[in-house]
């Protein structure tokens, strides 16, 4: 299975899971796991995703989401699970 | 599962601690481009290299983008010039042909880099070997991204002390060449004693030919990631400081080794090594002068910097070898001038001179890097500084090296911009006395005894 993990960071408002995970839904990209706090009145949000299903690119998501993020006044980054693995498992 | 502590330091590291991979260099052999036709030879070399790094950039830019991790540099490095040059080149003009060859073919593939206009002379020059070392200065004025090392010497060999007098006056005829700008040509000449095979870093990378035909070659960073770690463990002993660095080292070094082994995949070419090394950049909070100064020291240079440089070169290591299936290249941590913001803030305010750097060189990689120094400065006075710094190498069994900028028309107090990764510098004075019969007597300097070690 191919995971990515979405990061969600910025000003809490009202429906930013809700449009993220529409966007997933519409893409065809489940949603394994999600954890949220918030730091200092910031809204942090993680996704861990399953990716096999959707057409699109890895870049091609990536970008629609960032895109995303900027409509709604968030930073949506995008990236797979190995760099946080490797950092953080032996 | 990883959870979201994690995944926010990683991106902490990477979005405030400038955490990056420094760059993917890949190796390429010329060996099979030898010939003795001169217009042939340099056919060769520019399809050889154009067909290897075509994909390059773009490899380097989608695995940036998969991962959200920066590569800041692709490079390539190529096996040493004099080698592959020697049958064809009759003169040194000839080898600037092959410079001009290389430069041309590093634009189209978009590398900002092309290492290995270099040649091996650490106990003797061949008729070909001093071409290319006379052609330095020519080759490096008419090229914009062709890097030019040459070996001095080797803990194996000795030192050639012939080598070391000319590569004096040609540092400065390359300064002299380049003084239109600020002598920028010297920052991409470097020479070494005990230079490694596989160095992914500029100016010194060439692609040794104990190498295979391709290989990746990636260098890690991440100074500003080890200073922040520090940080937290303020007033705290010396083990607790020494695990920190380690784990931040492990840490960063994964990154790189992910890289390389994922663009060793995308381009099909084998994977290298992974060179541990803390590279600095001017960029505020990438700095190993301030890693210096976290640990306890007012400024690079105080009493106690060569020890806690040596601490900090060990644990980078230690904590580096065991996130990397293969380690090589420089791998300590660099201390160049003008590429290192708390370098040149200590430079400014007195607390570093040119002799205790070449202290700090004894204990980390790589030498006497980036450092600006008189326009006026004698030829046999480089050779001595460089005569000082082979020793150093020679004699420790490490890899030292010189990268000295004498800046045609400007003296100590003022001081030179270089611009982008290569910064800017303040024009620190040189021993003014005279090394001339030294220099002058030509010949090499024997190997040291390799054993009774006390």
């Amino acid at each position: 299975m191919k995971k990515t993990i979405i990061t969600v960071v910025g000003k809490d408002t009202v429906g930013i899971i809700a449009r993220v995970c529409t966007y997933l839904a519409e893409n065809q990209i489940n949603i394994l796991d999600i954890s949220q706090t918030i730091v200092q009145g910031y809204f942090n949000m993680m996704m861990i995703v399953d990716t096999n299903r959707t057409e699109k690119d890895f870049g091609v998501v990536a970008e629609e989401l960032e895109r995303l993020g900027e409509s709604i006044g968030v930073i949506i980054k995008c990236q797979k699970e190995e760099i946080f693995n490797q950092m953080h498992r032996i | 599962m990883i959870n979201i502590f994690e995944v926010a330091e990683t991106n902490e590291m990477i979005e405030k601690e400038n955490l990056d991979v420094r760059t993917i260099t890949l190796g390429i052999s010329l060996v099979d481009c030898i010939d003795a036709d001169l217009k042939l030879v340099n056919e060769k070399i520019y399809h050889k290299i154009y067909d290897a790094a075509k994909d390059l950039v773009a490899t380097g830019d989608y695995i940036s983008g998969e991962y959200g991790i920066p590569i800041v540099n692709k490079r390539i490095s190529v096996t040493p010039i004099a080698l592959v040059g020697a049958a064809a080149c009759k003169t040194p003009e000839d080898f600037v042909s092959i410079a001009n060859t290389l430069d041309k073919v590093a634009h189209e593939v978009g590398v900002n880099f092309i290492g290995g206009y270099s040649a091996l002379v650490s106990k003797g020059m061949t008729q070909a070997d001093e071409m290319l070392i006379r052609s330095v200065p020519k080759a490096l004025a008419s090229t914009e991204r062709v890097c030019s090392s040459v070996n001095l010497g080797s803990t194996k060999t000795g030192i050639n002390m012939d080598a070391v007098k000319l590569m004096g006056e040609v540092i400065l005829q390359t300064a002299e060449a380049t003084k239109e700008a600020d002598s920028l040509g010297c920052a991409k000449l470097v020479v070494f004693c005990n230079a490694p095979d596989d160095n992914p870093f500029m100016a010194g990378a060439f692609h040794g030919v104990t190498e295979t035909d391709k290989v990746i070659n990636v260098g890690v960073s991440g100074p500003g990631v080890v200073k922040t770690a520090l940080e937290k463990v303020r007033g705290e002993n010396f083990e607790v400081l020494c695990e920190t660095i380690k784990k931040t080292a492990f840490k960063v070094t994964r990154v790189g080794q992910l890289v390389a082994k994922e663009a060793s995949r995308r381009l099909k070419v084998p994977f290298g090594i992974v060179d541990l090394s803390l590279a600095p950049t001017p960029a505020i909070g990438d700095s190993v002068a301030d890693i210096l100064c976290e640990i306890g020291l007012e400024h690079a240079g105080a009493p106690g910097t060569t020890a806690a440089l040596a601490l900090l070169n060990d644990q980078v290591k230690k904590g580096g070898v065991m996130a990397s299936s293969y380690v090589g290249g420089l791998s300590g941590a660099f201390i160049p001038v003008s590429e290192d913001q708390g370098m040149i803030d200590a430079v400014t305010a007195g607390a570093l001179t040119l002799e205790k750097l070449e202290a700090m060189t004894c204990v980390c990689s790589v030498g006497l890097d980036m450092i600006a120094i008189p326009g006026d400065t004698k030829a046999t006075t480089i050779s001595g500084i460089i005569a000082d710094e082979m020793a150093i190498g020679m004699v420790n069994q490490k890899t030292t090296a010189v990268r000295l900028i004498p800046v045609i028309g400007k003296g100590v107090g003022e001081t030179v911009e270089f611009g982008g990764l290569l910064g800017y510098a303040p024009i620190m004075p040189v021993n003014g006395f005279s090394c001339d019969a030294f220099v002058n007597r030509g010949g090499r300097i024997p190997a040291p005894i390799h054993s009774f070690k006390n």
